[in-house]
């Protein structure tokens, strides 16, 4: 029996949803580790290949939460396709930022920065059917489709994005003790 | 002057005789805040101001200790404050439509105070009336067996603002329902019965025989009570002046649990001379009974009760005639937080803080009440040990179980003929209990509260008494024909609710699984809540500060394991689905843009025209 992890070379997609592109920026910060990836996954859909639609993966990594309809969509379709997903950072975690502004009624916000705000009198709520409508609340990943691990931080340093990468390809469950998890 | 400082002399005069009263001890705060409120009707910001001056302590820390309690209130509540209590006891007796109705009768919306300020209606947790529900409490006064009419009745008198004084007096009778007595509920002795054969043993000889008792608390944890005893006796006090102390736990906060309310009303000499045997034997001149505050209608009886002692010499110096023995006790009233039931908590309660459970080590036989060695029992242990003290610990010994001894008072509710007090020697079967109270068809028994076990059928043969089934006292029967998701959905709500809020794992974690069980309950749960249930069950248990998040999940986990399809039947899918409804969550923004095109949706619509699948 071959005791041996298997050498396949695993696929992961990456995508940023209602978030900052700054957990993108801290997985930069692996550096010419990103060389040592690359030996071992393939880049589905991610910024980083520009790849626009996610096809079957091994791993993938959300940023940002949820907060409208193209969201969904995008994360559905990762869910579909990724055998393990991961919510990575604050916003995929908790909501974070954007969800500030759940204690604000979204009808009264549009309203005031599309219909009422000084020079916008008389204008409308814009209304193309290539806008993805918002959501009236913002929500963190795990709310909307099943999530199987969370990385925690804002946004999680490159280290512990690297270390928990590397766990999950060599098989161990992952995870970040001190220093790279802590709370101060 | 400004008109918050004509409020702040307004409210100083009226509260200047209770801070007074109170000797303005910060260490009594609790107490203040209660009277406080009893004077003001809530405990406006001025209240606060003026105590925290008065008793010298910084004003957000009497802030903090007013917003801890559930039954201390900082804005107005009404004149009527009307409190449902919210056990699954009372649920299953029709406490759910009973609310509907008076909040309809009064034109009121639960949980708001009506605008002219006469009457507020909501739900508190469970009030110790099981046995006699649905039950309630107005203005803190408890009243049982409500039906229909009474509620009818109710708003008739609040409407009529008719003072709770002249309300009938029937309405706030609470029986007793003592259905099995056995050791304990068998004994008719006089005051002081027990106290005379202690002094008469002497400390060293009384110790002796609580541990040939072998007496268990009979709380919960069921620590031996000599071990207490002899550790608050041998300890050194680590304060001057050296003092010892006595605590009695009357915080009888786990629902479905109303024994210690019993012992209360009949057997309070037996009580008190509990206390005061525990009192000479670890060399205490203080006792104090923390009485939940659901219970303060026994109040005026208890303190007429220690006066009389203290008139025949049973309570004071110069206890029963001897010139070196002294002891006395003074009752604290609680206000409102199950986590006070917890010892460490009652302690700081006591203490006039909020009710935040200590780090253990040191345990309160070492440094408890003020940093002094002190004792704290059960209400019912200390009635034990009044037996003890007279039968000796070989009699007491030889009642029940090898590792329980003496006998249980079970606090019986739910799908019963009779509810009420039963009295067994330790070692009982379920089934004979189920059979004693005319339990016809029962599918599951809750033993011990939400914190204990929840067993099925198959386990009725198995014993009450530490070696098997352990057991604080309250035992609810649940009926074939009940939904025991809706039971355990209303445990977590009680734990959420009930969480101090000190530790991240026990605040967060508690109400997670409420959201969870809601979100079940709602028909949107999956194979992935359950799961998700197990997860934060273990992280509750191995994280949590104290028993009460150690212990949240266990109604869960019970019924998880023994009555899975209940929680099954109620899942949308295998995999996962979102708790709300995300073409709902689109509404507001079509509205305002006026757009209805096949992305402006989610769900059957969209999947119509292929845009979701």
């Amino acid at each position: 029996m071959d005791t041996a992890v298997p050498s396949r070379k695993l696929r992961l997609a990456t995508t940023s949803l209602a978030g900052c592109f700054g957990c993108h920026m801290s997985f930069l910060d692996i550096d010419e580790r990103l060389l040592e990836l690359v030996e071992r996954v393939d880049f589905d859909r991610s910024p980083l290949t520009d790849i626009k639609t996610c096809g079957p993966c091994d791993i993938g990594l959300i940023e940002g939460g949820v907060c409208n309809a193209e969201n969904i969509h995008v994360l559905r379709d990762f869910r579909r396709h990724c055998k393990v997903l991961i919510a990575i950072g604050a916003c995929a975690v908790n909501g974070g930022l954007p969800a500030q502004r759940n204690h604000l009624d979204l009808g009264l916000c549009l309203q005031e920065v599309y219909l009422t705000a000084p020079g916008n009198v008389g204008r409308q709520i814009p209304n193309d059917p290539e806008l993805p409508l918002p959501l009236d609340k913002v929500h963190p990943i795990h709310e909307v489709v099943r999530i199987d691990y969370f990385i925690p931080g804002c946004p999680p340093a490159g280290d512990a994005i690297w270390k928990f990468l590397t766990d999950l390809l060599e098989g161990r469950t992952p995870r970040l003790g001190h220093p790279l998890l802590h709370f101060d | 002057m400004t008109d918050e400082g004509i409020e702040t002399r307004r409210v100083e005069k009226l509260l200047l005789p209770i801070l007074d009263g109170h000797r303005r001890d910060a260490g009594r705060l609790v107490q203040i805040l209660r009277q406080a409120q009893e004077a003001l009707g809530y405990l406006p910001a001025a209240a606060l101001t003026v105590i925290a001056r008065a008793v010298d302590l910084p004003r957000a820390r009497v802030e903090g200790v007013a917003g801890f309690y559930s039954f201390f209130h900082q804005n107005p509540v009404g004149h009527y404050r009307v409190l449902f209590s919210d056990n699954i006891t009372d649920r299953m007796l029709g406490s759910a439509e009973l609310i509907d109705r008076l909040c309809n009768k009064l034109w009121i919306e639960r949980g708001k105070v009506s605008e002219d300020g006469l009457v507020s209606v909501d739900t508190t947790s469970c009030t110790g009336m099981c046995d006699q529900g649905p039950a309630l409490l107005v203005n803190g006064r408890a009243l049982t067996r409500l039906s229909a009419e009474r509620v009818d009745r109710i708003s008739e008198l609040i409407r009529g603002q008719v003072p709770l004084a002249d309300w009938p007096p029937d309405y706030f009778v609470v029986a007793d329902n003592i259905r099995r007595r056995d050791a304990l509920l068998n004994t008719q002795w006089p005051a002081g019965e027990a106290l005379q054969a202690a002094i008469a043993r002497g400390a060293e000889a009384m110790l002796s025989e609580m541990k040939l008792s072998n007496l268990r608390g009979r709380g919960g944890a069921g620590f031996t009570t000599h071990i207490k005893w002899e550790s608050a006796r041998r300890a050194t006090c680590r304060h001057e002046p050296a003092a010892r102390y006595v605590v009695c736990n009357a915080d009888e906060g786990e629902p479905g649990t109303f024994k210690d309310r019993v012992l209360l009303s009949n057997y309070a000499d037996l009580l008190f001379d509990g206390m005061s045997v525990a009192g000479i034997t670890i060399g205490a001149q203080q006792g104090l009974v923390y009485l939940r505050g659901e219970y303060a209608y026994l109040l005026p009886a208890l303190r007429a009760n220690l006066e009389r002692r203290r008139q025949s010499g049973l309570l004071g110096p110069a206890l029963c005639g001897h010139p070196d023995l002294a002891f006395d006790i003074d009752i604290h009233l609680g206000a409102g937080a199950y986590v006070c039931g917890e010892e460490t908590a009652l302690l700081e309660s006591l203490e006039g803080k909020r009710g935040v459970p200590r780090v253990r080590p040191p345990f309160p036989v070492s440094e408890g009440y003020l940093g002094q060695p002190t004792v704290v029992n059960n209400v019912e242990t200390l009635c034990k040990a009044a037996l003890i003290a007279v039968h000796g610990g070989a009699w007491f010994a030889g009642l029940g179980t090898k590792q329980s001894t003496g006998s249980k008072l079970l606090s019986i509710s739910g799908d019963v003929e009779s509810p009420g007090i039963y009295e067994y020697p330790f070692g009982v079967s379920v089934a004979q209990v189920l059979n004693d109270c005319g339990a016809g068809n029962a599918q599951a028994v809750q033993v011990s509260g939400p914190s204990g076990n929840c067993l099925a059928m198959h386990e009725f043969s198995r014993h009450i008494a530490f070696e098997d089934v352990p057991t604080a006292g309250a035992f609810m029967v649940f009926g074939a024909h009940r939904d025991m998701f809706e039971v355990a959905r209303n445990f977590a709500h009680f734990f959420a609710h009930e969480s101090c809020g000190f530790c991240t794992p026990c605040r967060v974690g508690t109400s997670l699984v409420a959201n969870c069980m809601d979100k079940i309950a709602n028909g949107l749960g999956s194979q992935y809540d359950i799961g998700e249930i197990f997860k934060i069950h273990r992280l509750l248990h191995a994280a949590s500060h104290c028993g009460l998040g150690q212990a949240a999940c266990n109604p869960l986990f019970d019924t998880l394991n023994k009555f899975r399809p209940a929680y099954e039947r109620r899942l949308r899918s295998l995999d996962f689905e979102p708790a709300f409804d995300l073409d709902q969550a689109l509404a507001s923004a079509r509205q305002m843009t006026g757009r209805d095109d096949p992305a402006a949706h989610f769900g059957l619509a969209a999947r119509v025209t292929g845009v979701e699948p």
